[in-house]
């Protein structure tokens, strides 16, 4: 019997490698469920979670959502901007009403970081962090690797170049620990005010030239300029970025070898990533997004099992 | 105390191969029906007695499957309970063929209403079957029966039976294992 060595899923920090391996061997046997006709199993049946979001979101709430119902589990949903929550309610006073009414698992996301850590240390349910802030968002990074492991068979040893706004993204840094416990090389690239001073501290490699990070990677990890989060102007204009950090398809078709490119989604088309790129072959967008589905349902059954 | 042996060597190859007629006294050549083993120690069985039926009836096809059954049971939240599943290996649909389940030990039940939950994702069949290669009597917690039996063995539970393959562990043979913990 095996179980991951965390309670809840706050981040990729407090999982070893054979928590991730654990959590891509159950996910490959979810995805084989979800291509059957019924792709329903009845393993959480007596599990109720509550979806918590305090931010907006499309396809990580969607995918939980999904995710949670193809396990059988029951689901509420609760977005902060029609609640309570506008009213003065505290984050643990939020929650614990909602556990009062049996609640077994939490999956929130939150504006600000350490929001599930500090909710784990104060309510009984088990917490999945669905993204805090500029923190983490562990499980976009799992199934980054785990499509990046679908594409070439294994992480170790690949070369992932994430480019963009790197301060501000909670997927970078989720992206960076995954990919090292794993045993892949990860740089990151963009203008030197979005990336952070210190990151070197965490094994990755910083370039500022697009063109020479494409020509050293593998896989290329395209992130979103994050404007709702930048207080100043970090860069001139949209324009200038998409000039020097855009990729597009002649850039794509120069390079020596065939990259892969993702996006952890959403796109904004003509910015970081044009249509072209973005709907190529050499794009696993979609990818990434069905694999979302069959992680999720892995780290909510491997936590879910759990006995207390 | 020595774990005594229920069968092995060459009444244990006499035993897959009287399960071997009986099934073909009943599904003739094999035309329209199908094996399931069940993870994770069914297929083994099932993938032998493929082999075997594939040698008595060397012209027809027979189809076998391996089937997991780790999110159909009824003891998940429960401590003890193995929590990683095994690969499901089915690339043929059940709609309409008769199936025959096949698992090495049939104890309590449960896992063979599992299986056949965790079947119904594949189709509806015409008919199920169970083979089992060791029955253990008296011990059931659900109204299941097999329809071919290798062995009938009566134990208490605090007892195991332990099946070992020739392709896994070496060598054929079914062990009474007593106070296992």
């Amino acid at each position: 019997m095996q179980s991951l060595s965390t309670r809840h899923l706050l981040g990729i920090k407090d999982l070893n490698k054979r928590d991730i391996e654990l959590i891509f061997e159950t996910a490959d046997t979810f995805k084989d469920v979800l291509n059957r006709p019924i792709k329903k199993v009845p393993s959480l049946r007596d599990v109720t979670i509550a979806n918590v979001f305090f931010e907006n979101s499309t396809r990580t709430r969607l995918s939980f959502e999904l995710a949670e119902k193809r396990l059988s589990a029951d689901v509420i949903n609760f977005a902060a901007s029609s609640s309570s929550v506008s009213k003065g309610e505290t984050l643990i006073d939020t929650v614990n009403n909602i556990l009062a009414m049996k609640v077994d698992m939490v999956v929130m996301r939150h504006p600000y970081a350490g929001a599930g850590i500090f909710l784990s240390k104060h309510v009984k349910a088990q917490i999945v962090n669905a993204g805090d802030g500029a923190h983490e968002h562990p499980t976009q990074a799992l199934l980054d690797a785990f499509s990046i492991r679908e594409k070439y068979g294994e992480v170790a040893g690949k070369k992932v170049v994430i480019v963009g706004d790197i301060l501000h993204s909670r997927v970078a840094l989720s992206n960076i620990l995954c990919l090292k416990h794993l045993g892949a090389e990860v740089m990151v690239c963009g203008p030197t005010t979005l990336i952070p001073k210190y990151i070197g501290s965490l094994g990755v490699k910083v370039e500022h030239n697009l063109i020479k990070a494409l020509n050293w990677c593998d896989v290329a990890n395209m992130l979103r300029i994050q404007l709702e989060r930048q207080d100043i102007k970090y860069f001139p204009s949209l324009r200038e970025y998409t000039m020097l950090y855009g990729l597009n398809k002649q850039i794509l078709d120069s390079l020596d070898k065939e990259i892969t490119v993702m996006h952890p989604g959403p796109i904004n088309r003509g910015v970081e990533i044009t249509s072209d790129v973005a709907d190529s072959k050499q794009s696993i967008i979609l990818d990434q997004v069905e694999n979302g589905v069959a992680v999720r349902m892995a780290v909510l059954y491997l936590l879910a099992g759990q006995t207390q | 105390m020595l774990n005594p042996v229920l069968l092995d060597g060459q009444k244990f190859q006499i035993t897959i191969q009287r399960l071997c007629r009986q099934l073909i006294e009943n599904h003739n050549d094999f035309s329209n029906s199908v094996i399931i083993g069940i993870q994770p120690r069914g297929i083994y069985l099932a993938k032998r007695i493929a082999e075997e039926l594939r040698k008595i009836l060397p012209d027809k096809t027979i189809q076998q499957g391996d089937l997991d059954i780790t999110f159909f049971r009824d003891d998940f939240r429960r401590p003890g309970s193995p929590l990683v599943p095994n690969q499901t290996r089915i690339d043929f649909i059940v709609e309409g063929k008769k199936v025959i389940l096949m698992d090495d030990v049939l104890w309590t039940g449960r896992t063979i209403r599992a299986a056949m939950d965790a079947m119904l994702a594949f189709g509806r069949p015409e008919k199920v079957e169970l083979l089992v290669l060791v029955d253990r009597r008296y011990s059931r917690h659900l109204p299941v029966a097999a329809d071919y039996i290798g062995i009938e063995v009566d134990s208490i539970a605090s007892q195991k039976v332990v099946v070992s393959w020739k392709e896994t562990d070496s060598e054929d043979m079914i062990v009474l294992l007593s106070d296992v913990k």
